[in-house]
């Protein structure tokens, strides 16, 4: 175990294009990092360049205290998990798990007892003596996770590993990742392009756009306050509505702002409220519907109750502490 | 498979017609007339036929001739699969490590396929000409005194060289194909677990190849004991001392040279079986045992 700290790091392949650029970041021992950002963004790229599978044009990588630019991936003692797992198709489970342990001439006992264990930890038990091509999505991620958690790695990488599975198993899966770092304490960085996931898995986030940091922070303190449009605009589902200040002159700050950001459960209806939205679409999710609509020509979307009668006029009302105000040119947040 | 109807019977077999005619006149009959000689003896002069039954082919396995041109094919052959399949592997993977310029060394190195057997052949021919090549001028210069005309060593090495050189581009290609349908993740996934680059090619990648490698090896058995007539009729016509002598030439040899037709055809035969048995190896094999 270990921490890991990146130091302005930055990549520009040769081409010269950049794909990521001026990433500082802390992880502290046992940590669980999530690297989130729309396809594109970079996020893959920084992992890969902690792993050792892209080389560094800028900055430094440390793993523990140690500087690890130019060490060989299999130096680092990081174990990665690949969004299409990367088991070996012509090995056993058994012989997946243990092909990382032979390569470091661990003893063949240390080698079966870790096996075991890791079989045991994720219940691939029984099909330790299977190909991957006989095993289903759900137990091929399983494998991929056992092949990482047998080497005891310092760190743990995850390269999209839900992204590949069907939506109850992705769900079933993010749990069970969770409770497993939990349990062995491993210090984990973790990439994905799906908020969701990136919310109910991070001790710490790190939002990426366009190969920069946006934000890093604890999901509840990038969700309270996200530090840019692209932020808000990106974490939390629906949408956080992007208004106009000039649609909503109304609202307390607007003066100041250009753009005001309200979360669709935070607008709520109110007969004297300042804000008039015309209805437009309609959906139903059962437990709430969304209703979308316009304020003063700005798109809105709103999260009612499930219930009652909708007129196509609706008056709302947002308390002044739901209100987000940010910057027109940079984006970025104001108070 | 979408199923077409016709409405007029006859289409279908006019449509048919020209393949059926060249498989029926270039194959089925050839090979119909093979058979039907090869239990027939003539006479020096033309004149007489007459059925023998299985003589000719007793008279083979009797002919130290023959079990000596067995030997050589087999010697050919498997050199020919060995250095082609082996450098062809490596340029793949040479290729295979480029990111950028790939596409132009893969075009470069197809050029060889589109030369004819026979052209080769001459250019190996020239190449190592004892008198006139510039490779026994280099040989000579490290001390080896290079002659195929008189040695039989030298002379199977031209012939190898010459076939191999041909069949590289095709193997080439297939290899090409091969690594890259291997998912990169793999290799780095085996980069992680602590595998070098040998390792990693010989515990990843290659095992992963092995349906392109298996294909590839009874392709390339095939090429050399039966395509590759013009190269050796440009080379070395199958000597010196029958040292190149392989079945194939020796069928024409025999047939075409020493007009015993009978025992040219009896020749004929045992390659047809020799064929259909390697098709044979190669779909049943192919599709079921080397997977992983």
């Amino acid at each position: 175990m270990a921490s890991i700290k990146l130091d302005n790091l930055g990549k520009i392949y040769p081409g010269g294009s950049r794909a990521v650029g001026g990433v500082k970041l802390d992880i502290a021992d046992g940590e669980f990092i999530v690297l989130v950002g729309p396809s594109g963004c970079g996020k893959s790229t920084l992992l890969r360049m902690v792993a050792g599978l892209e080389s560094i044009t800028e900055g430094e990588v440390r793993i523990g205290d140690r500087v690890v630019n130019k060490v060989e991936p299999a130096d680092r003692d990081i174990a990665m998990v690949f969004q299409n797992y990367a088991l070996y198709p012509h090995m056993s489970v058994r012989q997946n798990l243990a092909y990382g342990l032979k390569n470091r001439r661990t003893p063949k006992a240390e080698i079966t007892r870790r096996v075991d264990e890791a079989a045991a930890i994720l219940q691939i038990g029984p099909f330790l003596d299977r190909k991957p091509r006989a095993l289903s999505g759900g137990q091929r991620q399983r494998v991929a996770m056992g092949r990482a958690i047998v080497r005891e790695p310092a760190a743990f990488l995850f390269d999209e590993p839900l992204s590949n599975l069907d939506a109850k198993l992705r769900v079933a899966m993010r749990l069970e990742i969770k409770d497993l770092q939990k349990r062995l304490r491993t210090t984990s960085i973790y990439v994905t392009h799906d908020q969701l996931e990136a919310m109910t898995l991070a001790d710490r986030l790190v939002v990426l756009n366009a190969g920069q940091v946006e934000q890093i922070g604890t999901p509840l303190d990038v969700y309270r306050r996200p530090a840019s449009t692209f932020v808000a605009g990106f974490i939390g589902s629906p949408a956080m509505n992007l208004i106009p200040a000039r649609a909503v002159p109304h609202l307390p700050g607007s003066a100041h702002a250009a753009v005001i950001g309200i979360r669709p459960e935070d607008l709520v209806p109110d007969p004297d409220g300042p804000i008039e939205m015309q209805v437009g679409a309609i959906e139903e999710l059962g437990a709430q519907r969304l209703v979308h609509g316009k304020v003063n020509g700005a798109d809105v979307t709103i999260a009612l109750p499930s219930h009652g009668e909708l007129s196509d006029r609706l008056r709302l009302n947002a308390a002044p502490e739901a209100l987000h105000r940010f910057d027109d040119k940079s984006g970025k947040r104001l108070d | 498979m979408k199923r077409t109807i016709f409405s007029n019977q006859l289409l279908p077999w006019l449509l048919l017609a020209p393949q059926l005619a060249i498989t029926f006149i270039f194959f089925l009959w050839p090979a119909g007339q093979a058979i039907r000689q090869s239990f027939l003896r003539e006479d020096a002069f033309g004149i007489n036929t007459s059925f023998v039954g299985l003589a000719n082919f007793r008279a083979l396995l009797d002919s130290p001739e023959y079990l000596e041109s067995v030997k050589v094919t087999a010697v050919f052959a498997v050199s020919v699969t060995v250095v082609s399949m082996g450098v062809a592997l490596l340029l793949a993977v040479a290729v295979d490590r480029m990111l950028k310029s790939a596409r132009v060394y893969t075009t470069l190195l197809v050029w060889p396929y589109a030369v004819a057997p026979a052209v080769a052949g001459i250019l190996w021919w020239f190449i190592f000409n004892p008198t006139i090549g510039i490779m026994p001028y280099v040989l000579d210069v490290i001390g080896y005194d290079w002659n195929h005309v008189s040695s039989k060593t030298d002379a199977m090495i031209l012939v190898v060289i010459a076939s191999a050189w041909k069949q590289i581009s095709y193997n080439f290609l297939f290899f090409v194909a091969g690594l890259q349908a291997i998912p990169a993740s793999m290799r780095e996934a085996a980069a992680i677990d602590g595998a070098g680059p040998v390792r990693r090619f010989f515990d990843i990648t290659f095992p992963l190849l092995s349906p392109t490698t298996f294909f590839l090896l009874v392709i390339n058995i095939v090429y050399a004991m039966f395509e590759t007539f013009g190269v050796i009729d440009a080379t070395t016509e199958g000597g010196p001392a029958r040292a190149t002598n392989i079945m194939v030439y020796k069928v024409y040899f025999d047939g075409f040279v020493g007009q015993n037709i009978g025992s040219s055809a009896a020749q004929s035969v045992v390659l047809m079986l020799l064929v259909i048995t390697l098709t044979i190896i190669q779909f049943r094999w192919v599709e079921k045992k080397v997977e992983y």
